[in-house]
């Protein structure tokens, strides 16, 4: 059943490169095609409701595909479809509907804004949703509740340690209930305990039927994940299954077997 | 909804960058403030000139003959007759008074003190009102003096204090050239101009004058007043028509008198105003021009600066429209403001006298000052904010 619904995520040979002619970096290529060594691009899809981990050495092109799956960047060449729709032909407008509905995004270096509130913070991608004002307020801090930073939410971002400043973009990004999370080494600046609370999160989250995909360097992110993926230069060279899309993810199951 | 959010994101922007904020309202204050002080000053001082000229009586005239200029003709002296024409013209309805003049000089004494006025002058009681003098104690003397040759005179301010000190000088009795004269009125001071002393004179009925001292002769110049500022000219040409009669002339070009205004002397007064006023303005422009280069140099550092941010609202879904709206609000917030305090400041700093000059405020420089700041403020507020709003969002969150 869940076979035939069609993938959340679906790029077909996507490249990404910076600059012109030989000082090219092509950080998104695929495998080269055998006789000429063209890039053929980055072929993947992704079922609702999985949770993926993205693997791969510092400047491999994690974040590279990461951006151009929240329609943050656009590739070079190739095909994005997002819930059967072509991200390349939508307009501006629709974009930001997009960001805003269906993407929660987790930047590797937070990107607060700055000098405003955690709670300013959290509300800003429900104000730009249009919710009123008190709506706004009580869901904004259960979010930051969730995070467990409800006693700092009139704290500006210089006022936060850095992995309460990861807490807060956490709780920005699924404030909103958005189908997909998409986080960039969430838990990179994280020490081990609130790197088990971030996981709890996103762990419940993807149990609550939302699709998750986590760029990682610790193998103890990537056990959390139900698929594992490994990019070496940007292309694909691995890709794991660990658990079933539409079960619970692996750290939960172990915890409460079924 | 979104409006509201709009203006909430723009304060909070504003609030939370408070130093620059104040900075760019001052910058916008400065330049608004200066433009309108600065051109009041100028206005101020051209209306001080303006005044002036009223002051001196610009609907006089002043008829004096070319008689012993050196002309090669016989000319005419003027005359009481000549005077007399002028005032009974029935068809001359631009002159509304006229009063011969004679000027003599002489010693006056009073008791021992005797002092030597700048001039004496002979004429008929409408010369007061013609040359725009004041009486501070005391009285004119009357026509009814004029015509009994009362030995009566009006004295200066300049004369009295010479001759009287503090003593009061109405009803007092001098003696010119022999002849004893009663004081029946000072005329307050009007200052001198420089060369000489108006204050510094004798006025007593004309026969009485040209009893005592120049005989019934010729007069130096016929005095006229004009019915308005505005019928000099005609005035000017009346009195040709009618001396040319009295005096027989037949061709206009060779009148053997001239006519001369007040407001003659004043145009080139006036016109170094005009040169001051344009220089204040120049200046006003320079001030407003930087102070928009400074509005300008700000909004851009202010949007470049907040690029990142711009990128962050982007990646949260923000629509471009919302983000240009905020930044516009935020630069209209800043340049309303600055400018709505600058004219505040140019309004409340035209109140004092600045270098002696009472400034004038122009209408036109307060719109006009508080229309170009805020233009500028909102083109340069905004211009660059779209530019950042158009770039994708992973463009402008890596932008340094
Ligand atoms: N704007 C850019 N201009 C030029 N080159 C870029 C740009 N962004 C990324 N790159 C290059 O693309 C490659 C992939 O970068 P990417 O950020 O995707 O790496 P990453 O896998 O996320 O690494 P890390 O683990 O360090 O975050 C790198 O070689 C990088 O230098
Ligand atoms: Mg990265």
């Amino acid at each position: 059943m869940a076979a035939t619904k069609p993938p959340v995520i679906r790029i077909s040979r996507v490249t990404k490169s910076y600059g012109q002619g030989d000082s090219a970096v092509h950080a998104l290529r695929g495998p080269s095609a055998p006789g000429t060594g063209e890039p053929l691009g980055v072929s993947l899809d992704i079922e609702e409701g999985d949770y993926v981990a993205v693997m791969g050495s510092s400047g491999s092109g994690k974040s590279t595909l990461m951006n151009i799956l929240g329609c943050l960047d656009v590739p070079t060449s190739g095909r994005y479809l997002l819930d059967g729709t072509d991200v390349g032909h939508l307009d501006e407008g629709r974009l930001s509907l997009v960001r805003n509905r269906k993407i929660g995004f987790i930047f590797q270096s937070f990107n607060l804004v700055p000098r405003t509130t955690a709670l300013a913070q959290v509300e800003l991608p429900l104000a730009y949703a249009g919710v009123r004002a008190a709506e706004r307020r009580r869901r904004a801090l259960a979010a930051l509740e969730l995070v467990g930073l409800a006693d700092r939410a009139g704290h500006k971002p210089n006022e936060l340690s850095g992995g309460q400043q990861q807490r807060v973009a956490v709780a920005r990004a699924l404030v909103t209930a958005p189908a997909m999370l998409l986080a960039d080494e969430p838990t990179g600046n994280l020490d081990s305990r609130s790197t088990a609370e971030v996981l709890a999160i996103i762990d419940r989250l993807n149990a609550a039927g939302r699709t998750v995909v986590v760029i990682t360097h610790e193998d103890e992110v990537a056990l959390h994940a139900k698929r594992v993926l490994r990019l070496v230069d940007g292309a694909i060279v691995d890709d794991v299954r660990r658990a079933p899309v539409d079960g619970p993810p692996p750290a939960l199951a172990a915890e409460v077997p079924a | 909804m979104i409006l509201w959010q709009m203006i909430r994101f723009a304060v909070g922007g504003l609030v939370a960058n408070k130093v620059r904020s104040a900075l760019t309202m001052l910058g916008v204050l400065i330049g608004v403030a200066s433009v309108i002080l600065l051109l009041a000053v100028g206005n101020g001082s051209s209306e001080a000139v303006k005044a002036s000229i009223t002051s001196l009586g610009t609907n006089a005239l002043t008829v004096s003959s070319n008689a012993g200029r050196g002309s090669a003709t016989a000319a005419k002296a003027l005359t009481v007759a000549d005077a007399k024409a002028l005032a009974t013209d029935a068809d001359a309805t631009s002159i509304k008074s006229v009063a011969p003049v004679v000027t003599t000089t002489g010693t006056a004494l009073y008791g021992n003190i005797s002092y030597q006025p700048g001039s004496i002058v002979g004429t008929y009681p409408a010369y007061f009102e013609t040359s725009n003098l004041r009486i501070k104690d005391g009285d004119y003397f009357s026509n009814d003096d004029v015509l009994n040759s009362r030995k009566v005179a009006v004295i200066g301010a300049t004369t009295a204090k010479q001759l009287f000190d503090t003593e009061e000088p109405v009803g007092k009795r001098i003696t010119i050239g022999g002849t004893p004269f009663t004081v029946v009125g000072v005329l307050t001071a009007k200052g001198s101009t420089g060369f000489n002393d108006p204050d510094d004179v004798v006025i007593a009925p004309l026969p009485t004058v040209q009893n005592a001292f120049t005989g019934f002769g010729s007069v130096n110049q016929i005095m006229v007043q004009a019915a308005s500022a505005e019928a000099t000219t005609e005035a000017q040409s009346d009195i040709t028509r009618i001396l040319m009669g009295t005096h027989a002339i037949t061709d206009a070009t060779k009148v053997d008198f001239r006519i001369s205004s007040q407001t003659s002397l004043l145009t080139a007064r006036e016109s170094t105003t005009k040169t001051f006023t344009v220089l204040l303005g120049a200046v006003a422009a320079i001030s407003l021009l930087v102070g928009g280069i400074g509005i300008t140099n700000i909004m851009l550092v202010t949007v470049t600066e907040r690029t990142r941010e711009i990128g962050i609202r982007k990646a949260l879904g923000a629509p471009r429209g919302v983000i240009l709206g905020q930044f516009l609000t935020e630069s209209t917030l800043l340049s309303v403001t600055g400018a709505g305090l600058g004219v505040a400041a140019g309004l409340i700093g035209s109140h004092f006298t600045i270098v002696g000059i009472e400034p004038v405020v122009i209408p036109e420089s307060v719109l006009g000052a508080f229309g170009i700041a805020v233009a500028i403020g909102l083109f340069f507020g905004s211009y660059p904010a779209s530019r950042a709003a158009s770039l994708r969002p992973i463009e402008a969150l890596r932008h340094e």
